[in-house]
């Protein structure tokens, strides 16, 4: 099967504030980036596990967790596994760093 | 891929099919025909429905969203009325035809209702699915009367739920001796006493041969020819097998469905599993066997070679408040066995166990049940117990938990300890590990283990213990700490930051040990407001500590849109301000503008990008209404216009809130000012309440109009505005001093106590020193609209959405 595999420059790293989200919207889709404390960079889906739904983006971020702004729902950065008791999980999105441009892989 | 169909959807069943998901994802197209409308549910709690502690929603284990991610496809309320072996297929009653590659039947059972004449009346029930738990709880509210038939464990956990529901319970026992398959004489005679206490009634040795009435029940007769009254009768006398479908099509049928030791049934590719099946001639009414045999079958259905189902050895304990009770394996002593027991009458605490052939084989508890999962391992394990077989076995350790390291150590990770969720010991101790938990609380709610029942959590303390090993503190185990941060109370968190002179978030948790290095969203904003409070005007506010809509300073909505709520002192405006109002929400579209609960206006269904703009253009500073702080004072019109007003409320109230906006406090706080008893402010109802009277106000505390319901305290009056100021300023220092965070006021002050408060406060240094420290907090707001608006960095930061277009 053909695919195609797209990079979008979204935004200097060092314009990211550690612990907020940074939210983007490419085309209809509505991504986060969230920058730990430790200065790793992540692009998540912006939108909640929650089945009534909500934004990320807002959360507060622990490590490499970020708690669901609306239902408290904890949620990995990592791999966007929603955190027992809770269960779902969060689309995420590959990155590549390149000269201080962040790049979401779509 | 294979088709797999299952005819009901209860926990049995269900369960299953999470096991063969587990093994086997994307290898069976599965359908799930079940008879009641409603996805799968915790039968086991809903003894708990009944009693009043819970609600259906919360006893939902599988919601339908789980069946829709999983590609189930599920038909509610459609029970299956033929399975055609030879075609492989079934046929629900509304005519639907599906085929099946492998068939579970999981059909389950139904109360055992007894073949007597009058068994058809209205007011006659069993106690099996929540149809019957909503129709007990219907009648409790037109009738008095209940007789539950059946002194066993369902029994008397439907008549203490009744009870609960304010009806007189009476219960018929055919046998002299309650709970007689699970409890000897002396055990039983315990619980009758103090069921009795609880005000249950017991009919002893009554077979019910009779109910009578005309349409609907009026009471019932014994064999004896004596009649007792009833409204409403509960038949709780056993269960019975849903077989029906299964015998008409062939397959063969004893007591249950017979299955095999890997749960097939006579039919090849057919299978049951829960208590529609007969296994070795029993049939489990209890969920940990039923479990047992879920994993099994899911094994042997996803071709993978598993260890065949032998049957279980079940414990049971007795669901009722204020009966501690377990019992396991056999009872009665026959030639072979003895019995070690102990029984302190004047604790009512009484313990036996049964042994053959130096091995456990049965256990009664009765007052004191910490020991049952030790004993019970012991009895599944069959341990040799001979090196300990003295009264000694019987006698509780002092430790937290009741079973020693050894037995945590070689327990295997895949063991179930948590039968009610499904929690094994490994997922218990990876929580444990990977999100370093301390206490039995924390471990509760990261896994959901001992959260139903509760049994399992002597079990669950111990593995804490064990995993843990020199950290484990058991006094820190037990209490509960501001969240799973940290062990440290709220009052040692406070000790803490003023001991040790901290300063900032990141610093308490350094220094404190925090086990989440940045902490969580319950001791983030907690420690942000302590050290607020404490350091009052030194302290630089952590925005990001605080939740989303104190830190975006607008409230958001379900859709991700914010609501912006402008001041509006006293509920007092202007033609001037409407029109801005008026203004803004035209230019921006704005989807809904409304009056709120506090005398101000709304804009709701504002994007975040605006919100700078919009505060702009609105120039009028927050009102707060998304914090935990003042947020109105709701005035009355009052002496300036209202022929009954006594004193000038609006002025009050606009004073009021001029001093005390942005003031942090634990949770929110709400005034009401009313400029005579007729009250038009609601005021007995806010958190501090002013009542007009003639020559001076009364001031009500304590007062709650939400989720606590509460009217409000008079906590005193006084005869100047001066004195109200004053007065009001010490009290919500005092609150803000003591009062845990998320603490509103009306449990605060249930909590420390009216009087105690009023002899505080009456002191007038104490009040002076309050005042003093509440002045010096306030000095340190500004306005936070204004702030965002002449910052760049916080715009960018909190109030950006970026947009590209890719492709253009």
């Amino acid at each position: 099967m053909l695919q195609t595999i797209t990079r979008i420059p979204v935004a200097n790293y060092s314009n990211l504030k550690a612990r907020a989200g940074y939210s983007i919207k490419i085309d209809d889709k509505e991504i986060v980036l969230f920058k730990t404390s430790n200065g790793n960079v992540y692009a998540l889906e912006n939108r909640s596990p929650h089945p009534k739904g909500g934004v990320l983006s807002e959360g507060l971020v622990s490590g490499d967790y970020v708690f669901c702004p609306v239902y408290d729902w904890k949620i990995s950065l990592k791999d966007g596994l929603v955190q027992a008791p809770d269960t779902g999980y969060v689309k995420i999105f590959n990155i590549e760093i390149e000269k201080d441009i962040i790049f979401v892989v779509l | 891929m294979k088709k797999l169909v299952m005819i009901g959807n209860g926990m049995a069943g269900v369960r299953t099919i999470e096991e063969i998901l587990k093994l086997a994802p994307e290898h069976f197209e599965i359908t799930i025909f079940g008879e009641e409308p409603h996805p799968n549910y915790n039968r086991i709690k809903l003894s708990n429905i009944l009693q009043g502690d819970t609600s259906f929603d919360e006893i939902i284990i599988n919601p339908l969203d789980w069946y829709k991610e999983n590609n189930i496809q599920l038909y509610t309320g459609e029970p299956i009325v033929k399975i055609d072996a030879e075609a492989k297929r079934v046929i629900s009653d509304q005519g639907r035809e599906v085929e099946y590659d492998e068939l579970i039947i999981a059909t389950g059972s139904k109360s055992f209702i007894l073949p007597i004449p009058g068994a058809d009346k209205q007011g006659v029930t069993g106690f099996r699915d929540i149809h019957d738990c909503e129709m007990m709880i219907k009648s409790s509210k037109e009738y008095k009367k209940a007789v539950v038939i059946g002194g066993g464990l369902l029994g008397l956990e439907a008549a203490r739920g009744l009870l609960n529901l304010g009806m007189n319970v009476d219960v018929v026992h055919l046998m002299p001796s309650l709970m007689e398959r699970q409890l000897d004489h002396i055990a039983a005679s315990m619980l009758k006493a103090e069921l009795e206490a609880q005000g249950m009634s017991f009919l002893m040795e009554k077979e019910t041969v009779e109910i009578l009435g005309d349409e609907r029940v009026t009471g019932l007769r014994f064999k004896d020819g004596s009649e007792v009254e009833a409204d409403l009768i509960v038949m709780a006398i056993g269960i019975k097998s849903n077989t029906e479908v299964a015998k008409n099509s062939g397959i063969y049928v004893n007591r249950g469905i017979v299955v095999n030791d890997f749960m097939e049934t006579s039919v090849p590719h057919i299978y049951a599993v829960g208590e529609c099946a007969e296994h070795r001639e029993i049939v489990y009414g209890l969920v940990a066997p039923l479990y047992e045999q879920g994993k099994v079958l899911a094994n042997r259905i996803s071709g993978f070679e598993a260890a065949p189902y032998k049957g279980s050895v079940t414990g049971t304990q007795l669901k009722v408040a204020g009966v501690d009770l377990f019992s396991a394996g056999e009872i009665f002593e026959d030639g072979t066995t003895k019995s070690i027991m102990a029984y302190n009458e004047y604790d009512r605490i009484y313990k036996r166990i049964l042994i053959r052939d130096n091995k456990i084989v049965g256990i009664v508890l009765y007052g004191d049940t910490k020991d049952s999962t030790k004993l019970f391992r012991m009895l599944t394990k069959q341990e040799d117990i001979s090196g300990i077989t003295s009264v000694s076995i019987l006698q509780s350790e002092c430790s937290v938990s009741g079973t020693s390291d050894d037995d945590i150590a070689s327990m295997p990770n895949d063991e179930l300890v948590c039968g009610c969720n499904g929690v094994t010991k490994g997922a218990i101790v990876e929580a444990i590990k990977t999100q370093g938990l301390t206490t039995l609380d924390q471990v509760s709610h990261c896994t959901n283990a001992g959260r139903s029942c509760g049994r399992c959590k002597p079990m669950v303390a111990s593995i804490l213990e064990h995993t843990l090993g020199d950290q484990f503190d058991a006094s820190a185990a037990q209490k509960t700490s501001i969240c799973g941060c940290t062990t440290l109370s709220r009052e040692e968190l406070v000790e803490e930051i003023k001991a040790k002179g901290l300063t900032s978030v990141k610093e308490v948790m350094n220094v404190l040990g925090w086990n989440n290095e940045e902490g969580c969203t319950k001791c983030r904003p907690a420690i942000n407001y302590y050290l607020g409070m404490i350091h009052m005007d030194e302290y630089k506010d952590d925005r990001d500590s605080r939740l989303v809509n104190e830190k975006m300073h607008a409230n958001i909505q379900k859709d991700g849109t914010y609501s912006v709520v402008p001041r509006m002192y006293g509920g007092v405006t202007t033609p001037q301000d409407l029109i801005k109002i008026a203004k803004v929400a035209e230019k921006y579209n704005v989807p809904l503008v409304k009056l709120t609960g506090g005398q101000r206006i709304g804009l709701f269904g504002i994007k975040k990008e605006d919100l700078p703009s919009i505060w702009e253009e609105l120039n009028m500073p927050s009102g707060y209404a998304y914090g935990k702080t003042l947020r109105t004072v709701k005035t009355c019109v009052g002496a300036q216009f209202c022929r009954y007003g006594t004193q000038d409320s609006m002025a009050l109230g606009i004073e009021l809130e001029k001093k005390f906006e942005r003031l942090d406090t634990p949770h929110k706080v709400k005034m009401g000012v009313s400029a005579c008893p007729r009250n038009c402010s609601e005021a007995g109802i806010k958190d501090i309440g002013f009542v007009g009277i003639d020559g001076g106000w009364e001031i009500y505390v304590g007062g709650n109009g939400g989720v606590d319901l509460r009217a409000g305290d008079l906590l005193c009056t006084v005869k100047t505005k001066e004195e109200v100021m004053e007065m009001t300023g010490a009290y919500l220092q005092y609150y803000r001093e003591t009062a845990n965070y998320l603490e509103r006021t009306s449990k605060w002050l249930e909590r420390l106590g009216l009087e105690h408060i009023q002899g505080v406060l009456a002191n007038e240094e104490t009040r002076k020193a309050l005042n003093e420290r509440m002045d010096k907090t306030l000095k340190k707001y500004i306005e936070p609209w204004d702030e965002a608006i002449h910052s760049e960095e916080i715009q960018e930061k909190y109030y950006t959405k970026h947009t590209i277009r890719v492709g253009e």
